[in-house]
């Protein structure tokens, strides 16, 4: 069976449909390239066609992309020079769409072409929706569930088959720049508004016909193939289109802090490409995906963000065996923050959602989070009144603890209190079926404590969220000690029904990403001990791509916060906790009142709406600014090596069984430099021996927390990478 | 070694570069033309005197395009045998001439030359030339460009200068030009422009306004703040390069910046054989010249590293130094080299600069040497140095001597 098979109708219309087996949306492959070539080639040549469709067999759906692997392939390929491979693999598919474009017209007259239309049933992305734009004329089916876009840039490369140059031609470059730079998908009408469809029509395979049947000579010439073509805002050298090319690339600089290559990438082949002819354009669009492919950045970001979250999603480190464990009841206890986004989230994937709180108005309080964020919703035209009043109705708040019978899973988000949630979890036991299980979203005390206070602790697990519930993309499982398959399945299974991602661990100390995110905090506090600018120390943060730096993620997440764990970690490890200049600034501040954002002040001040005005200078007559600031370079060693070094510390112990889940985790969790690919990712790309060697340099400058890790001491002797030494299997695309 | 010497100095008054401004309607051909002719007249020089014609000028389109040195060349009193060398170092476009025209008389090629510059930013706006650095992401990404105005903000933010600080300047540049106005200072070096009927279109600068005060300066707004805080955000570019500033003070508008006109200048440079034949009396003698690169962001910090490399070549100290002309193309720029090198701004642009006059891009570095010459004589001082901060971050020096 083929990806793309031509048909021949009564009227003379040539389809062409894309449908690939097996699979519940196409995807472009190698071999589907070959087959789509072979159809134009035989639709344009049979002289009983006169017009051509593309259309898919999918209900619903056009086409999702490109299958990586095809970028794979095409490395491979070429041998010891994937560059060679790479550019040469994309200009051949520049070929085949500049084929469909140009149709077999005469190149000087443009006549004589065979209309080609794209019909569309539904979503298209990336060359699913670069092929249309090849095509004379795109129709689209009035399906509200579909979404149309170039999302390339998401995985850190850009749309690459032409989308890049045929839609900065189409639209104008200040129109194209928000939907490439940004990969948004958007519904069918904001689509046809953006440019990527051209009708939206209840059939649109008829329409499409139609429209073949019907159209003249001029209708499939592309504007940029007439004659007097001129790029709509104006080329980067005519007057309006110099201010608008000179505010792009500030822009987009400031956005990303410099920090993604393929945005600057993407932004040149605009640039470079609105500057020549169409054909030449493509060339150099190429040329810059070519780069792109070959910048380490892409084939990390790929990995982590599309392939590896994939397959966590898809329960690549789901116990085997273990039959499907979809939640249909769940109990959540602790209506605050968290339990509310709990809540919210839950119900929203179709769960019955039962809120407990100790009594009926704190109950109330945390579903009202979930009305309040449905009002929001209704106000943007998101949510139906029938879909606030049905989610709504799924929520039972209550301080009733007899109404969790019949619950199959329980999330305790109750006060951080081992005595509190001790109790709890044993009235909840009275209660809950027996094959019911328990989860504790506890951010800071260990599992398999907590499960001792179970009756049944191989049911009992860590679901831990991250905040703000709702917004927040990664839930971290932890296993106690005693931990079951089930539970773990049941966990997995029920991150997957509220489509975030997972990662699982082991029981330790602040489990993985709140292990690696303090060491983060701190190393911004010690340097601000060491007089430090604050504000270089954020910048450095921003430049590596964190969304905000340490300092201000401290007044964000509050100074007593901060405090209090210190102080409780202090108390648990006793005399092995390491003293550190870090508390010191927490709790001096503390003592300050100075708590933070919700204070109005900590590191920052704040106007009365709680905006930052600025850092606060008061700090330096404690800590008095160093003569000598270091270089930028030097702050985001030590930020960097804080985290990554807690990592694979954290890979040694155990407490990560794979990389790829340390990789996923720390871009989802607390937005680690993503274009790294993660911190196993960023290691590999410096290279283990660098990494071993810069770990012994700053601990001999700053301290034994710098500390080269046995394992990444072992690795660099020999020359080993974390990706080809744990995941073989999980090759960078 | 042959000493290049400098043996007259002229320039046109400068008019506001707009359309209103009186020399509007003046071509970049014919103003450079005029300042060409009148070296040759006021030196009595045969039309094939000079070896060449050495022209600034920095948005080199239109009428400003084509080689402008060899079209004003042609449209001159001077032989067509004359060829013409269009240059463009940005600001500093017109002391660049100057300094290769000293350079090559210097090195033996050619016995004298005409240098200077043009620019009619009324006629030709500045940028209307594109430029590779502003638009290109792969460079301007890379180099973290932001405008000109932004990166005057950066010193004065880096540096620690305020508003006040450089509304005073601006004051004060102006009182110095309107006095120099007065008591006839620049009377040597400025040409009356006629037409060609011989009527006066402008024989004063135009743009200056005498009675500004910190009063006057303070209702102005900030011309970059804008631009920097909102739309496109360059400030958080220039917070890329300067990542220990918390915020970019943008204290420049259009009172304490330099001003858009219309204007040209030429200098003759000679070596002694060349003044012998003509009889003429070498005023100065180009002691030593220098360029250099800096970082491009804060772009306009170029008259410290480069007059450092000035100095060091010349084994001179800043103290063996009488008067300075530092190009006011922001007063944050000449605050700064004040501050680098601890000079009494008494010395420093004596008969005010830029801000007060205006600065016509392609001219002013011609411009600056011949007010330096001019004061230098009448205060009767034997050296002094001019130097302009450059786009794209470069900067450019000259240092002349009495002889």
């Amino acid at each position: 069976m083929a990806d793309f098979t031509l048909t021949k109708d009564a009227d003379g219309v040539g389809i062409i449909t894309w449908d690939v087996p097996g699979k519940t949306m196409n995807v472009m492959s190698f071999d589907g390239l070959s087959e789509l070539n072979d159809c134009i080639d035989q639709a344009l040549a049979d002289d009983e066609i006169k017009g051509i469709v593309i259309t898919s067999g999918k209900e619903g759906s056009f086409a999702g992309g490109m299958d990586l692997n095809l970028l794979a392939v095409m490395k491979e390929q070429a041998g010891d020079d994937p560059a060679k491979g790479l550019f040469e693999g994309t200009m051949k598919m520049h070929a085949l769409l500049r084929k469909i474009e140009l149709a077999g017209m005469d190149p000087k007259t443009k006549k004589g072409g065979k209309p080609i239309a794209a019909a569309l049933p539904g979503t298209a992305a990336g060359i699913g929706m670069e092929l249309p734009l090849a095509t004379h004329r795109i129709f689209a089916a009035e399906n509200p569930k579909a979404k149309y876009g170039l999302p390339e840039i998401m995985v850190g490369i850009f749309p690459g088959a032409g989308g890049t140059t045929r839609m900065v031609r189409k639209v104008g470059a200040i129109a194209a720049a928000p939907l490439l730079l940004e990969g948004k998908m958007l519904d069918v009408k904001k689509a046809k508004g953006a440019g990527y469809i051209d009708e939206i029509a209840a059939d649109p395979l008829a329409a499409a016909k139609e429209w073949v049947l019907n159209a003249k000579d001029a209708d499939l010439v592309k504007p940029w193939d007439a004659k007097g073509y001129k790029m709509p805002g104006g080329a980067p050298y005519h007057p309006a289109g110099f201010m608008n090319f000179v505010g792009a690339s500030a822009m987009v600089n400031g956005k990303t802090q410099g920090a993604f290559p393929a945005a600057k990438a993407l932004l040149s082949a605009v640039y470079e490409g609105a500057l020549v002819d169409f054909d030449t354009a493509l060339k150099i669009e190429a040329r810059w995906f070519t780069s792109v492919l070959m910048h380490p950045s892409s084939g990390a970001m790929i990995r982590s963000l599309f392939l590896n979250k994939e397959a966590l999603e898809k329960g690549a480190v789901r116990p085997k065996g273990i039959p499907d464990q979809s939640v249909k009841k769940i109990g959540v206890l602790g209506a605050g923050m968290m339990g509310a986004g709990i809540a919210l989230v839950s119900a929203q994937a179709g769960m019955e959602v039962v809120l407990i709180d100790r009594d009926q108005a704190a109950a109330d309080k945390g579903k009202a989070y979930t009305e309040a964020y449905l009002d929001k919703g209704m106000k943007r035209g998101k949510v139906t009144a029938e879909k606030k009043e049905a989610m709504l109705a799924r929520i039972t708040a209550t301080p009733d603890l007899e109404k969790l019978a019949g619950c199959d899973l329980i999330i305790e988000a109750v006060f951080e209190d081992p005595k509190v949630k001790a109790e709890m979890t044993q009235k909840v036991e009275a209660i809950i079926p027996e094959d019911c299980i328990f989860a504790s979203n506890t951010s800071t005390l260990p599992i398999t404590e907590l499960a001792k206070a179970s009756k049944r602790p191989d049911q009992f697990i860590g679901i831990h969220f991250f905040s703000p519930v709702e917004k927040m993309f990664l839930v971290e499982i932890i296993k106690g000690k005693e931990t079951g398959d089930r539970a773990v399945a049941k966990a997995l299974d029920y991150v997957r029904q509220i489509r975030k991602t997972p990662i699982v661990v082991n029981d330790a100390r602040f489990f993985y990403c709140n292990r690696c995110i303090i060491p983060y905090i701190n190393e911004g506090a010690r340097m601000i001990t060491e007089g430090v600018k604050p504000v270089l120390i954020d910048n450095a943060a921003r430049q590596l791509g964190f969304p905000v730096g340490p300092i201000q993620l401290t007044d964000e997440t509050s100074i007593d916060l901060g405090a209090k764990i210190a102080r409780a970690t202090k108390a648990a490890m006793g005399d092995a906790y390491p003293e550190s200049p870090a508390d010191e600034l927490i709790f001096w501040m503390e003592e300050q009142g100075r708590l933070g954002r919700k204070a109005k002040a900590g590191f920052f001040d704040y106007d009365e709406n709680g905006k930052r005005i600025g850092y606060w200078h008061g700090l330096h007559e404690k800590y008095p600014l160093a003569e000598q600031q270091p270089s930028l370079r030097e702050v985001q060693d030590r930020l960097m090596f804080a985290q990554v070094l807690e990592a694979v510390r954290a890979l040694e112990e155990g407490v990560l069984e794979d990389i790829r889940e340390g990789d996923v985790g720390a871009i989802l969790a607390w937005g680690f430099a993503p274009w790294s690919g993660g911190p196993f990712s960023w290691i590999d790309m410096i290279g283990a021996p660098y990494a071993a060697e810069r770990c012994d340099q700053l601990t001999e400058k700053y301290g034994e927390r710098f500390a080269c890790p046995p394992l990444l001491r072992e690795m660099a002797e020999k020359g080993q990478t974390f990706y080809g030494r744990f995941a073989p299997e999980a090759k960078a695309a | 070694m042959t000493e290049a010497y400098i043996y007259d100095a002229v320039r046109t008054p400068r008019g506001k570069g707009r359309k209103d401004g009186s020399l509007h309607e003046v071509t970049s051909v014919r103003l450079s033309a005029v300042t060409l002719n009148a070296i040759k007249e006021r030196n009595n020089l045969e039309g094939h005197a000079v070896e060449d014609v050495i022209w600034g000028n920095v948005t080199q389109v239109m009428e400003q395009g084509g080689c402008l040195a060899r079209s004003a060349v042609l449209a001159s009193d001077l032989d067509e045998s004359i060829p013409g060398l269009a240059i463009n170092r940005f600001c500093a476009s017109g002391m660049e001439a100057v300094n290769l025209a000293a350079n090559q008389v210097k090195g033996g090629a050619g016995e004298a030359y005409i240098a200077g510059g043009v620019e009619m930013m009324g006629r030709v706006p500045m940028g209307s030339d594109g430029a590779a650095i502003a638009v290109d992401p792969s460079l301007a990404m890379e180099t973290y460009f932001v405008p000109q105005g932004i990166s005057a903000d950066i010193i004065a933010t880096e540096y620690g200068f305020t508003r006040d600080q450089a509304d005073a300047l601006a004051v004060e540049s102006q009182k110095r030009a309107a006095k120099a106005w007065e008591e006839n200072r620049f009377a040597k070096s400025v040409i009356t422009v006629k037409d060609r009927n011989g009527l006066t279109i402008l024989d004063r600068d135009e743009y200056m306004r005498p009675g500004t005060d910190m009063q006057s300066l303070g209702a102005l707004n900030p011309s970059f703040q804008m631009m920097g805080e909102q739309m496109p955000g360059f400030d958080k570019v220039a917070l890329l390069k300067y990542p220990h500033l918390e915020k970019i003070n943008h204290i420049h508008h259009a009172g304490n910046s330099s001003g858009i006109v219309d204007g040209a200048a030429a200098v003759l440079i000679g070596n002694k054989e060349f003044g012998e034949k003509y009889g003429l009396k070498p005023r100065a003698r180009i002691k030593a010249t220098a360029k250099i690169g800096t970082d491009p962001t804060i772009m306009l910090t170029g008259p410290v590293p480069v007059t450092e490399k000035i100095l060091a070549e010349t084994g001179m100290k800043i103290s063996d130094l009488d008067l300075f002309e530092v190009n006011e193309a922001f007063a944050s720029v000449v605050l700064r080299f004040q501050q680098a090198f601890d000079v009494d701004p008494a010395l420093v642009n004596v008969n005010g600069g830029s801000i007060a006059m205006g600065h016509p891009l392609g001219a002013t570095g011609a411009i600056i040497i011949g007010t330096l010459l001019d004061e230098l004589e009448r205060q009767d001082k034997e050296t002094g140095l001019a130097t302009l901060c450059i786009a794209s971050g470069m900067g450019a020096a000259t240092i002349i001597e009495r002889v």
